[in-house]
Formats: structure tokens, C-alpha cells, sequence
């Protein structure tokens, strides 16, 4: 599936004796099962080394996963909030001014490929353009020789952080203002909404106290299931800002490729997929009483 | 004293194909302590009257004319004085279907939000009041904590009922409190229903009124004090409940009472009545008697011009040419 001979890739550079390449060529003809069981050992495997920077897998995710949770983790949680309060305003009257606007943008948004939009606040933010000054890096986590241990660096790196995190969250709470807006649509219909307006409540507590909580349920499960589309979504905006995250790694180690550094990436990749999943089904234990009993 | 007035109500939806006309100049009263039962088949306005009591109709409704409750017409009544009238003074029994209550929402907390919203009690006696309600209802008091889904379908019934009472309001609107029961547990509800209204009656605070909606004209003739059927958006005809049921005027009502045969009455048993055809589009209404295509005793006047809704008893109106002729 991924071009290249890995057998000549690990053989680079090595002086390699032909019968040993053999050798690793014949385990390629091995039972599929067998391979697999191996795939999964592999990363684990302390004597197997990154090939491009001859350094061990482990450490090196090690180093950059802190990176990309700050960005991936800063970009969720500001793209859920606004993306629902945007979802909330726009479906409650839907086709009113606010709606069409909204959803206007934010279909713009969802359209566009993140590393596209990225670039273009690059251009205009960073590089400066149509007479606004570049206020904001180029690239990169910090500016070097900052120590990032003090509160002096930690706003460099927030300054740093500002443009990637906004790609982010513009491309991902149009995908979260969208869903919450028609499972608000939705709820409009239901009888309970009557039932709460005949009491005497004022239309924002129906909305509040009655709609939002119903129409929150399948939101807060899409956005979860949606952590393995931002992982994708790491992977270029942080090529585009030189962020030095898992993203960044993933791009590196594609250039190689450098398969054992990749193997353990999307093995890695994969099972935080799957505990975002889990979490999902987990959440809505929590919001949901009929899924309780 | 008159609770409820409606003055020549009309109801019409905008839709794709044009105006659809609803409810057609009501003009009805509602004595205080009084429950009137409206019956009528499917789609023939009695739901769009009673959405209309406390401006709950969508936005495509169009309604004209007055609903005074106590004097007080409601359809011209600013958004907050009609906030503060819904609920307090006029409660809704809804279906008891699983959508009327908020699934996500202990019932507890749904019965005390009207009691917070309108009353002022103070918060450590409001499970107190939750528990009074739930007991009234035939419920034991720690249901407060359980959600809609955890309840049968009677269950929640009696839950509609205990929230409309919570406030002890004026009025009452039942519409079809029984249609999502099955027919052991309809009896109960209905029931405890009437009994509780009843009850309220002859307290000290004065008489529930009570608009009980059907399409069961026989529950209606043993539950309510009067009775006004609908047809096509227009009462035509109404007065005291057994008087309409064991002696219907107007033919609708005849083949409407005869669609019920009574437990024990061979021969209603053995010729089986229902009504040929279908009740008219309220979009596109027949000329002259809206009923004339389906009236088995219609004479040619019927399709020209509409009957008007007389007197033709003490307490007694119907809408037909025939009616004593």
C-alpha cells in the first residue's frame, strides 16, 4: 500500500549482507496473521529505530504529543463552544437573519481543505497583507532561545499558538454549528417545547431548560466521533505552521517514509480514535437517562 | 359566572395551497365548574380551537376573532400578561404520548417548574407539593425522581394530569386525554380525570371548568355537562350531554352518537351505523351545508346555502334546515 521497498529503506546507508536482506525479505512472505502480530510488536520493539532519525519511535511521540495536545485540545474545546452557541442561535429560528448568515459562513468554512485556509492566515496574518502588518510567527512552538518554562514563554508560545489553533477552529466548529443547529431544528417539532411554552415559560428558557439539553445528546457524540477527522486535520495545519506535534512527525516520517516511526504513529492514531469513541458511547450514558436504564 | 368565551373564533393556516380555514366562527361559553365535552372526527377543528385558548397555535395560524377568559380577551393580550395567564389560569392535559414530557428531565422536576414559574412557595416545600400532586394522581410520591421512559403509558397520563392541576387553574383543556391508552387504563384516566376536576369544584377556590375533547361521543355524553359537536370547523350542534346523546338533532350527530353502539343493546349490535364517506379537505369545503355530501336526509336547499345555528330546544342549538321540520 505505501510505495517504496521497505527492506531497502532499512538496508540504506547500512553495510548490509545480502544473505541477511534475504532473510528480512523472506519474513515478508510470512502468514498474513503472522505479519500482523508482528506489525503490532514492532513498535515496541526497543532495538527497532526510527530510519530517518536513528532515534527510538517511542521517544520521539513522546516529545511531540504535547504539542499537538495543546493545539488539537485549545482548537476542540473553543471550536465546541462557539460552534454550539453559533448551532443554538441559528436553530432556534431557523431562516431568520442570524440563521442565514451563519449557516452561509459556516458551509464556506466546512468546504474548506484546513491546510488552504491555513496558509492564506499565514499569508495574511503573518506575512501581512492588504495593508495589515504580520503580527503574528511564521511557524514553529516558540521563538528560539525563549525558555518556555517561564510565564514569559508561555506567552510565546501562546502568541505562536494563536494562528493554528484558529485554522482549526474555523474549519471544525462549522462541522459542530451545523449539527447542533438541525438536531435543534429538530427538536422544535416536539410536543414537550408546546408543553413548556403552555406552562408560562419565556421562550430563552425553553429553549434553555427544554431544547438544548435534547438537542445536545447527538452533538457532544458527533464531536467526539470527529477526533479522528481532526487528527487528518493536525497532520496539515501543522505541516503548514512547522508545528512540532504528532502532525509534523506524520509529515517528516512520510518523506522517509520512515516505517517504523509511521507504524507506531498510526498505531497510535488508532487507538486514541477508538478511546474518543468509547468516551462518545460513555458520554452519553452520562446525558442520556434512557440509555441508563 | 361565564369562564370562557369564544366570540365567532376562526382559525386559518397558511399553507402551499392556499388558506385553509380551520375553525370557522365559533362563538361558545364555558360556564366556571362547567366541563364541556367537544366531539368531532379527525381533522375537523376542535384541536386548532383548543391550541388556540392559550396561543400555542404555529406561526402559519391565523386566528381571529375573541377568546375572553374571565372578560379578558387573550388573543389581544400582550406575551407577558399571556405568560403569566398560561399555566396558572389555564392548564393543558396533552396526550400522554412519550413526546409531551422532556426525556431527559425527571417528571419531579417538570410537575415543579409551573409551581416555581407562577406560585410562590417556598422551594423546601416544593417536593412536598410534587409528592401532594403525585399522591392525587394515584402515584406514589418518590416517582418524582423517575424519568418519562421509566412509566407506562397511563402512568405518564396521570403525571399530565397532576401538572395541570399543580396550579389549581381556572381551566382546564383535556384534548384527547385517552387516545394513547389502551381502553382498561383510558376508563381509569378519564376517571380520576373528571373526579379530580370535580373534587376541585367543590372546594373553596371556586369551580375548574374543564374542555374536554373527543371523537368518543359516549365518553363525552357520561362525562361532561354539555356537549358541542364539530363539524368541518363550525359547532353544529350543542346543548346538556345525554340530552345530545340519547337525542341527537342534528344527522351528524345521529350517525355520530350511532357509531357507539351501547354494551347490551342487541339490535345497535346487529345493524352496525357508521357515516359513508369522508369528512370534506378544510381546504376545499362543499358549498352551502359543509355536511350535505355525506347527510342521509339532505334536500336541495343543503347545497346552496348554509343552515345557521338555532335554538331548537331549552339549552338546545343545532345547524340544519331539517332539525323539527
Amino acid at each position: 500500500m505505501l510505495p517504496g521497498d521497505p527492506i531497502g529503506l532499512y538496508a540504506r546507508g547500512r553495510n548490509q549482507d545480502p544473505e541477511q536482506l534475504v532473510e528480512l525479505r523472506r519474513a515478508l512472505n510470512k502468514p498474513l496473521l503472522e505479519q500482523f502480530l508482528t506489525y503490532l510488536r514492532n513498535p515496541f520493539d526497543s532495538t527497532i529505530d526510527s530510519t530517518r532519525f536513528s532515534r527510538p519511535v517511542w521517544e520521539m511521540i513522546g516529545e511531540r504529543l504535547w504539542p499537538t495536545l495543546l493545539l488539537l485540545g485549545t482548537a476542540i474545546l473553543l471550536a465546541s463552544i462557539i460552534g454550539i452557541w453559533i448551532g443554538i442561535r441559528a436553530g432556534w429560528k431557523p431562516g431568520g437573519r442570524f440563521d442565514r448568515i451563519s449557516t452561509g459562513t459556516t458551509l464556506i468554512l466546512y468546504s474548506m481543505p484546513e491546510f488552504w485556509l491555513g496558509m492564506m492566515l499565514l499569508i495574511v496574518f503573518s506575512v501581512g497583507a492588504f495593508g495589515i502588518p504580520g503580527m503574528f510567527p511564521v511557524g514553529g512552538i516558540s521563538t528560539p532561545g525563549v525558555d518556555t518554562s517561564s510565564p514569559m514563554g508561555w506567552l510565546n508560545v501562546l502568541w505562536h499558538l494563536v494562528l493554528p489553533c484558529t485554522t482549526l477552529v474555523l474549519i471544525y466548529l462549522a462541522d459542530y454549528a451545523l449539527v447542533m443547529r438541525s438536531s435543534l431544528i429538530d427538536e422544535r417539532k416536539q410536543e414537550y417545547l408546546t408543553l413548556a411554552r403552555a406552562k408560562g415559560l419565556r421562550d430563552a428558557m425553553v429553549r434553555k431548560r427544554h431544547a438544548v439539553p435534547n438537542a445536545l445528546l447527538p452533538t457532544v457524540t458527533l464531536i467526539f466521533l470527529s477526533l479522528g477527522f481532526v487528527v487528518t486535520g493536525a497532520i496539515t495545519v501543522e505541516t503548514v505552521f512547522s508545528w512540532p506535534g504528532l502532525g509534523l512527525l506524520t509529515y517528516e516520517a512520510l518523506r522517509g517514509p520512515d516505517i517504523p516511526l509511521l507504524q507506531a504513529i498510526f498505531l497510535m492514531f488508532s487507538i486514541a480514535v477508538i478511546v474518543a469513541n468509547l468516551i462518545a458511547e460513555l458520554l452519553y450514558v452520562v446525558f442520556d437517562p434512557r440509555v441508563r436504564s | 359566572m361565564t369562564l370562557l368565551q369564544f366570540r365567532d373564533l376562526s382559525v386559518d393556516y397558511a399553507s402551499s395551497e392556499g388558506i385553509v380555514p380551520a375553525v370557522r366562527g365559533v362563538t361558545l361559553d364555558i360556564e366556571a365548574g362547567e366541563t364541556l365535552g367537544i366531539a368531532g372526527e379527525s381533522g375537523c377543528g376542535k384541536t386548532s380551537l383548543a391550541s388556540a385558548v392559550l396561543r400555542l397555535l404555529p406561526e402559519t395560524a391565523q386566528v381571529r376573532g375573541e377568546i375572553r377568559l374571565d372578560g379578558v380577551d387573550l388573543l389581544r393580550m400582550k406575551w407577558g400578561t399571556l405568560r403569566a395567564v398560561r399555566w396558572s389560569q389555564a392548564a393543558i392535559v396533552f396526550q400522554g404520548a412519550l413526546h409531551a414530557l422532556n426525556p431527559v428531565q425527571r417528571i419531579g422536576d417538570q410537575i415543579a417548574e409551573p409551581i416555581r414559574l407562577h406560585q410562590t412557595v417556598p422551594e423546601k416545600r416544593i417536593n412536598a407539593r410534587v409528592g401532594e400532586l403525585l399522591t392525587q394522581v394515584g402515584l406514589p410520591a418518590s416517582r418524582a425522581k423517575s424519568y418519562p421512559h421509566q412509566l407506562s403509558g397511563g402512568q405518564r397520563q396521570r403525571v399530565m394530569i397532576a401538572m395541570a392541576l399543580a396550579c389549581k387553574p381556572a381551566l382546564i383543556i383535556a384534548d384527547e386525554p385517552t387516545t394513547a391508552l389502551d381502553v382498561m387504563v383510558q376508563a381509569q384516566v378519564l376517571d380520576l380525570l373528571t373526579g379530580l376536576v370535580r373534587n376541585a369544584s367543590a372546594g373553596p377556590d371556586g369551580g375548574m371548568g374543564m374542555i374536554l375533547i373527543s371523537h368518543d361521543l359516549g365518553v363525552l355524553g357520561t362525562t361532561c355537562d354539555r356537549i358541542a359537536v364539530m363539524y368541518a370547523g363550525q359547532i353544529i350542534e350543542s346543548g346538556p350531554a345525554l340530552e345530545i346523546f340519547d337525542n341527537p338533532k342534528h344527522p351528524y350527530t345521529r350517525a355520530l352518537a350511532a357509531a357507539f353502539p351501547r354494551i347490551g343493546d342487541p339490535a345497535a349490535r346487529y345493524a352496525p351505523t357508521g357515516l359513508p364517506g369522508d369528512p370534506p379537505f378544510p381546504g376545499d369545503l362543499p358549498t352551502g351545508c359543509s355536511f350535505h355530501p355525506r347527510c342521509p336526509i339532505a334536500v336541495g336547499s343543503c347545497r346552496d346555502s348554509a343552515p345557521a345555528l338555532v335554538h331548537v330546544a331549552p339549552h338546545r342549538t343545532a345547524a340544519c334546515f331539517k332539525v323539527d321540520s
